[in-house]
């Protein structure tokens, strides 16, 4: 189903423009912050935990582990996956986890970002390693 | 500074109705309004406070104006939103603005109509695309919740069956109950799956309906013909993944508002004879116990396995109107009937089959918004004077 799947296109803004940007370069983006050294996602401006306006884009690694998740079963448009999962960078974010048996997901299981289209910037998704 | 035994509540008001296709929204606030005035036994015109939420249609002035609330004497309006536990929300906030002087008699209401019709989707913040496209629903954000509680703790799907089953003991004696019949464990366990770990009968209801309250001062409580029942402690917290860091989905901002509440009534949760827990799924109920304090962080299974939130049964009676999962979940939004059944215990007209003896202290406290998202938590501790 997530193959046929029709995502949103990101409406973007300029504070989050470099990251969609990035993402059309197949690229996953997170915010640090040069004052206190943490990573956080989503990318903010301002800090979230110290309040530093002195936040810089980072390439991320890309690698995660599954935090948690939910096989959601009863939808329109097919199951689907949500999940949480933590960045080897340190934030968690949330996602789906696509391209594989669903039924199969486990929490601690190893998975990658991966890209997928919308009408306009592609969005993040994970699969499993 | 406190709101303990500031404020009462005078009046309570339940629609009946769980299915009001032939009947506006605003229509069953009035509804609503008009069944708390009269509990109370006061006139609309003497209302002079208003609180609502996000299911009041255009808000707070389009409300006082529909109701015909007397503008001449209406001082204080709070439409603060946060879902579910607005209206518990609303109970500490009429309780500070009757301490303040800003008004005397506050008139809450909630009502809607999810089961007739699609709801508006729900305002998305600085998030939104970051998250919207993934799917976030209440059952699989509230599914991830009980996944992580049982990877971390060991939780089984037969110990949080046993919060629909004791709701279930319940609801049987409710009239108005959407469900009416007593399940069990494995009837439970035998319902479809819908967002893993959750099995639909780990789901509330949808309903139409709301309910109402009257907020107001002692002295004008004591005038009045009905129980007393007043507010003794009350908080309020928001919890969200907040960039990401030491993301821990297995307890809620429930941890902060209900030590708030309890530190301010001087009781510990020992003391409660009667508690309305929020249960929008049965892993709600199974993390606002652990963090309200009624047992230790993960032992939240063995707390309500075997009965024991079943009135007559168990050491906490919950939820004795057969809660959002049997009896009625308005607008997706439970806070209000949370509060309305504490003040039936703490009145003495639950129904006899499920009324506390000697009920003198009671919880209400609910979650709005998304467990595994963002969400708030509101706590509020009722005595019956």
């Amino acid at each position: 189903m997530s193959e046929t799947k029709k995502y949103p296109a990101p409406v973007t803004n300029p504070e989050t423009a470099a990251f969609w940007d990035a993402a059309k370069q197949g690229k996953f983006m997170i915010k640090r912050c040069t004052a206190c050294g943490e990573a956080h996602y989503f990318p903010r401006a301002i800090c979230p935990f110290c309040y530093s306006d002195k936040t810089v884009w980072e390439e991320s690694s890309g690698e995660a582990t599954i935090y948690t998740w939910s096989l959601m079963r009863k939808s329109p448009t097919g199951p689907y996956a949500i999940a949480y999962v933590t960045l080897k960078e340190g934030p968690s974010l949330q996602t789906n986890i696509v391209d594989c048996d669903l039924e199969k997901l486990k929490i601690g299981q190893k998975v990658k970002v991966v890209f997928k289209p919308t009408d306009g910037a592609p969005l993040p998704f994970f699969t499993p390693v | 500074m406190t709101i303990k035994g500031k404020a009462y509540i005078a009046g309570i008001f339940e629609h009946p109705t769980r299915h009001a296709p032939d009947k506006s929204t605003a229509q069953l606030h009035a509804e609503v309004a008009k069944g708390a005035i009269e509990d109370a036994g006061l006139s609309k015109d003497d209302v002079d406070g208003y609180f609502c939420a996000g299911d009041a249609p255009g808000g707070a002035w389009p409300m006082v104006d529909y109701l015909g609330l007397n503008t001449k004497k209406l001082r204080h309006v709070d439409s603060t939103e946060t879902g579910g536990c607005s209206y518990i929300i609303h109970l500490g906030h009429a309780a500070e603005a009757i301490a303040a002087g800003k008004c005397s008699i506050a008139l809450i209401t909630l009502a809607g109509k999810p089961r007739t019709g699609a709801m508006p989707p729900r305002a998305a913040g600085a998030e939104a695309d970051f998250e919207l496209a993934y799917g976030a629903t209440t059952h699989n954000a509230y599914g991830m919740c009980a996944m992580r509680h049982m990877h971390d703790y060991g939780t089984t799907s037969e110990q949080l069956a046993w919060i629909k089953v004791a709701a279930s003991h319940h609801a049987q004696y409710n009239p108005h109950a959407m469900l009416k019949d007593v399940v069990t464990v494995e009837d439970v366990l035998n319902s479809p799956m819908i967002s893993d770990p959750l099995h639909r009968m780990d789901c509330c209801v949808v309903s139409d309906g709301g309910g109402a309250l009257i907020v107001t001062t002692p002295e004008i409580a004591k005038s009045l013909k009905k129980p007393l029942v007043r507010l003794i402690g009350h908080g309020e917290a928001m919890k969200g993944p907040r960039g990401g860091k030491d993301l821990d989905l297995t307890y809620s901002a429930g941890i902060w508002s209900g030590p708030r509440a309890f530190e301010e009534a001087g009781i510990t949760p020992k003391d409660i004879k009667y508690a309305s827990i929020y249960d929008s799924f049965t892993i709600t109920v199974l993390m606002q116990l652990e963090d309200l304090g009624f047992c230790k962080k993960g032992e939240g299974g063995k707390f309500v396995a075997d009965g024991n939130l079943i009135s007559g049964v168990g050491k906490l009676p919950f939820n004795t109107d057969g809660g959002g999962l049997c009896s009625n979940h308005p607008v997706n939004r439970g806070g209000m009937t949370k509060i309305l059944e504490a003040v039936r215990q703490l009145r003495g007209e639950a129904h006899p089959k499920v009324q506390v003896k000697n009920c003198d202290l009671a919880i209400a406290h609910g979650t709005g918004g998304l467990l595994g998202v963002r969400h708030a938590a509101s706590t509020a501790i009722l005595e019956r004077v």
